[in-house]
């Protein structure tokens, strides 16, 4: 089956029920999507679909088919958004950390703390208290204002 | 983890007519935006079967003002509805009850459509929809039929859906009066309702109310009383007409008082 995956576009060979979590890790060695609940209360998977954050774990796998996927790898290792998570302290464990920048990108312009909460609302974390987190996405968002909005800047 | 959901069979629809053709043949479950069949299956409260999936039906995922209606299309996500003019100038309460559902992840994926279908007594937007008179349009491979919501439901997460039947639309007519929407969880997002409630203020109050009796339910005594300003004999009144249970969310002693608290809340927020 086809869809575009991190930019490339890729040919998958999964049974369509199948979890597109399971598929990202299995069949395309993507394991920086990480299991959590498996019942979409936590956030950890959350992958971006044609640019809107969904839980991984309950998405079929044929739904996917010519769309654009997104995930944490498709970052590469330098983004901004990373350093910030590191740099503030936003990560401890780490298990829920891709799922919060995966939410993050969907973040609309110029955003006060209350959308960043509403924009992670979905994404739980049990070692940070959240603080560092709203706190690197905020300073990430206030960065890409002043370098002209581009999603990589 | 791999679970055994990669096993089950399920064959896409890529119309209406498609679906309910595929419906025709053999049962099948419908699957949308997989937020609830995938949890049940994920950890095995749901019976393993097959399959048809909805998702990528367009015709379904349309907001549209006809005859003076509001009409929702049955794929039409939480944040499509978040998101139109159509529902935030006609139905705000319903942007609320969206806005309150899971987090951003599960309102980008469940479906208005399948939070009816999957007729729980704690889903989001059911009071919203039973506060608003909607009625639901459900159709098979041969015939549509047209039912007030208030009907669908028979008893906890029992409907009159026929096997063979799709949810396609649902009808919503002018509401007039102050809308209002209030969820109480054990936390603001992520939680399901230990007691979910919408009012409608108008010439003829409406209130309906959500994880307080087997299924979503009016409650017609309080309208009543509302109706004529009674607001002390309506909230005695919602306490002896909801019969909510003691389960792992909330007593029913809590639910009971909460319920009586959000009713004078409702009256005063909208005086």
């Amino acid at each position: 089956m086809q869809f575009t995956l991190n930019g490339s576009d890729v040919n998958v060979d999964a049974p369509p029920a199948a979890r597109l979590l399971d598929v990202l890790r299995h069949e395309c060695r993507l394991t920086g999507t990480k299991e959590g609940c498996g019942e979409g209360e936590c956030g950890a998977c959350t992958v971006l679909i044609d640019g809107d954050p969904v839980c991984s774990c309950l998405v079929p796998f044929s739904q996917v088919e010519n769309a654009a996927v997104m995930t944490i790898e498709g970052l590469g290792d330098d983004h901004p958004l990373q350093h910030l998570f590191m740099n503030e302290v936003g990560a401890q464990c780490g298990i829920c950390t891709p799922g919060m920048i995966m939410a993050a990108l969907a973040i609309g312009n110029e955003p006060t703390i209350d959308d960043i909460k509403n924009a992670l609302a979905g994404n739980l974390c049990r070692c940070t208290g959240y603080g560092a987190i709203y706190r690197a996405i905020f300073k990430w968002r206030q960065q890409r204002a002043v370098a002209g909005g581009k999603i990589d800047a | 983890m791999r679970t055994a959901v990669a096993e089950l069979g399920v064959r896409r629809a890529r119309s209406l007519t498609e679906a309910l053709d595929i419906m025709r043949e053999e049962i099948r479950t419908p699957i949308a935006g997989a937020t609830d069949v995938y949890v049940g299956l994920n950890f095995g409260t749901l019976v393993p079967r097959r399959f048809v999936d909805i998702w990528g039906i367009s015709e379904l995922r349309r907001i549209d003002v006809r005859d003076g209606q509001l009409v929702i299309g049955a794929l039409t996500t939480y944040m499509d509805a978040i998101r139109s003019p159509h529902v935030a100038s006609r139905l705000p309460m319903l942007v609320d009850a969206g806005r309150q559902v899971g987090g951003p992840q599960i309102q980008n994926r469940g479906t208005i459509g399948g939070n009816i279908a999957n007729a729980s007594p704690a889903g989001d937007s059911l009071p919203v929809l039973l506060a608003a008179d909607a009625t639901l349009v459900v159709r098979n491979f041969a015939t549509e039929r047209r039912m007030p919501l208030a009907q669908f439901f028979t008893g906890y997460r029992t409907t009159v859906l026929r096997p063979d039947e799709l949810i396609v639309a649902i009808e919503v007519p002018p509401v007039t009066g102050k809308q209002w929407f209030r969820k109480v969880g054990t936390r603001a997002a992520q939680a399901i309702s230990k007691i979910v409630i919408a009012g409608v203020r108008g010439p003829s109050p409406r209130l309906a109310l959500g994880s307080v009796a087997p299924t979503v339910v009016r409650a017609h005594e309080t309208e009543r009383l509302l109706g004529m300003d009674a607001i002390d004999d309506a909230a005695a009144a919602l306490a002896n007409e909801i019969q909510p249970i003691d389960d792992l969310r909330s007593t029913a002693d809590y639910r009971r008082r909460v319920a009586v608290n959000l009713l004078r809340r409702f009256w005063r927020d909208t005086a």
